[in-house]
């Protein structure tokens, strides 16, 4: 009994930004016009998983107390180099794919490096690499244009059978792939480690470089992820600045919405993608209320600072002035 | 045996051994740049396209010094790009009031972007909430306003010519109003970083929070009035920025925030706070616009300028921006 309150404390984050998804949802759904049917899911799930997997990639760097503002540009190059190489032949859309995929990884890997080995500040240097990638999808597409594999597009932007959206399964999958094994594994839980203290993590021994170096890796990937779903959704790639900055602070704020600390060392990526649908249902909810869209942009960036303001709550815990200060 | 010390020689040490040596690297960039430049074009090092690169420098030196109080005590303010939209944008539309609105357009800009930055200041000083996501949301909520004010009409955006001539005149010696307005900014910062308690409780709180707050200083009252005077004086950019180009535009301060924050690290402000000198921010910013307008004249395409951009930042970060070893 003890055990299992243990980890419902947990996951308690998790499981309210869950909660609090399925009742926006129920809200938005019933009072859709077209009313709560395959096609509203789908679209709603489309929109939500492009953001789902950015805000997963962030998860990853902020559970180590560290910060990736290249995202949005990484997904928006992601974007860019499908438009040129996802396409032809299963073979050459495959090699495409592994291609991006790539990309993003190494994307990924030059932030770890100057984060880790480099030892720079991850919010400076994370500002600069993007710049970097940015450039790099602009001279990729200086203006929006190129084709996708259409096949492998309808095929991951449709329904499945019983009509659940297929972008959902893959984000599924790729969770069960990648998420579920790095939260059992050693560097898994050094990343952890490394958020909560990580002075303490390294004298225990943790591999905390490789660990740190890993979470950026990933977040690279997962941007990339991102943008090869953009690609699949646009038919086309777009170097857009505007895209980039949306993607980068959304991805924060889900990942707050979604209860990983942004101190590091606790929350979850599964909360981080509720925190994303949840993000993404506010806006659509909007739509459905009928508000102006002159007033989407300032009302969620209402709900993003009130999000973030949450955390503050903590200082109602807080006995002495000086554990406001940190070490 | 004891060294036996000179009571009559603590003297100064030399000018170049006070000098931080990535203040004395950003000049060297700077010289090396303009002889870069000079073979590309003699134009380059005449007097008349100086004057003109630091007349465009002016306005990223308004956002820069912002930046670097904020960055001295170990914060950062991600809002300068809609900040600076904000000052350009209200000021205009102060303008729409009569020559009332007109003789305050220019404090009208600054005073909203003053507001923005206390609001800053409020989250990261008292709500405790991590300045690099507080002032992105902010940034948020000051794009929302100004898309709903613009959106749907088309508002008053023109400058007054108060505001163009304050850009563009070149009122004193033939040297551009907005060089001026450097200057002054510039030696009121200094004075105000040495000479002044908030200064100094600006640097104690970059090096260590709790031992300024400990040692009397009212730590949440310096992070305020920073974060304030950060958004004044972005504003200010943007009121500099819309008399330049004559009117306000939604994204007009986009070009402003890696540009700022990149001046202030190059010029060796140490962006964990409590190092730095303004000094180095001046000639990080002269480096920052020498870079863009060589980029420009070479004619490299946008995408190449962000790439080397970058590449430049990281570089110059590696060289003198590195923290310490994590267990050491």
């Amino acid at each position: 009994m003890r055990d299992w309150r243990y980890r419902f404390d947990q996951h308690k984050a998790t499981l309210s930004a869950a909660l609090v998804f399925v009742v926006i949802f129920g809200i938005y759904a019933a009072n859709h016009p077209a009313g709560f049917s395959a096609n509203v899911v789908q679209t709603a799930a489309n929109k939500g998983v492009l953001l789902a997997l950015v805000a997963v990639g962030q998860t990853f760097v902020v559970l180590t107390a560290g910060i990736d503002l290249s995202l949005g540009a990484i997904f928006i190059l992601a974007d860019c180099l499908a438009s040129w190489i996802v396409i032809g032949s299963p073979l050459m859309t495959g090699l495409g794919i592994v291609g991006v995929l790539l990309a993003g990884l190494a994307c990924g890997a030059v932030n770890g490096a100057l984060v880790i080995y480099g030892r720079l500040q991850p919010i400076v240097a994370t500002i600069a690499t993007g710049a970097i990638y940015f450039g790099l999808a602009l001279a990729l597409r200086p203006n929006p244009g190129g084709d996708i594999n259409g096949d492998l597009a309808d095929a991951l932007t449709g329904q499945g059978p019983g009509g659940v959206p297929v972008s959902v399964v893959a984000l599924v999958v790729i969770m069960l792939l990648v998420w579920v094994p790095f939260r059992r594994s050693v560097l898994g839980r050094a990343a952890y480690a490394a958020g909560s203290a990580e002075v303490s993590a390294y004298m225990s021994g943790a591999p905390v470089a490789r660990a740190k170096f890993l979470a950026y890796c990933m977040a690279g990937l997962f941007a990339a992820l991102g943008g090869l779903m953009l690609a699949f959704f646009t038919y086309s790639g777009e170097a857009s600045s505007t895209n980039a900055a949306t993607y980068t602070l959304n991805s924060i704020a889900a990942v707050v919405i979604g209860g990983v600390s942004l101190f590091g060392g606790s929350g979850s990526a599964v909360g981080a993608i509720f925190g994303a649908l949840i993000f993404r249902t506010i806006n659509d909810l909007l739509f459905v209320f009928d508000l102006d869209p002159l007033w989407q942009p300032l009302f969620l960036g209402l709900v993003l600072l009130l999000a973030v303001s949450l955390g503050s709550l903590r200082l109602l815990r807080v006995r002495n002035r000086l554990e406001l200060f940190g070490p | 045996m004891t060294m036996r010390i000179d009571p009559a020689d603590p003297a100064p040490p030399g000018l170049f051994k006070r000098l931080d040596p990535a203040v004395l690297t950003a000049f060297g960039c700077i010289v090396a740049l303009l002889l870069v430049g000079s073979l590309y074009s003699t134009s380059f090092l005449s007097p008349g396209y100086l004057l003109q690169q630091l007349q465009v420098g002016a306005f990223l030196a308004m956002a820069a010094t912002g930046m670097m109080i904020v960055i001295l005590l170990g914060q950062i303010d991600l809002s300068v790009p809609w900040l600076v939209t904000v000052g350009g944008m209200m000021s205009t539309a102060a303008a729409g009031y009569g020559p009332w609105g007109a003789a305050f357009a220019i404090p009208a800009g600054v005073l909203c972007g003053v507001v923005f930055g206390l609001v800053n200041g409020v989250g990261v000083a008292y709500l405790r909430i991590p300045s690099m996501i507080f002032t992105l949301g902010i940034n948020a909520v000051a794009q929302g306003l100004m898309i709903l004010r613009t959106g749907g009409s088309a508002p008053q955006d023109m400058a007054t010519p108060a505001m163009h001539g304050l850009a563009t005149g070149h009122a004193l010696a033939g040297i551009p109003n907005a060089v001026w307005i450097w200057i002054v900014v510039g030696a009121v910062t200094v004075f105000v970083l040495r000479r002044t308690t908030f200064g100094r409780s600006v640097y104690g709180i970059g090096n260590r929070e709790a031992a300024a707050y400990l040692s009397g200083i009212n730590t949440r009252r310096i992070v305020l009035l920073a974060f304030a005077l950060s958004g004044g004086l972005s504003a200010f950019a943007g009121v500099l920025l819309a008399g330049y180009s004559d009117k306000a535009y939604q994204g007009m301060g986009d070009p402003y925030l890696l540009p700022a924050i990149a001046a202030v690290v190059l010029g060796g402000t140490s962006i964990l706070g409590g190092r730095g000198s303004y000094l180095g921010t001046t000639a990080g910013v002269i480096l920052i616009t020498l870079l863009q307008s060589i980029l420009s004249v070479m004619q490299i395409a946008e995408a190449g300028r962000q790439i080397i951009y970058g590449v430049v930042i990281v570089a110059m970060l590696l060289l003198y921006g590195r923290g310490p070893r994590v267990g050491s």
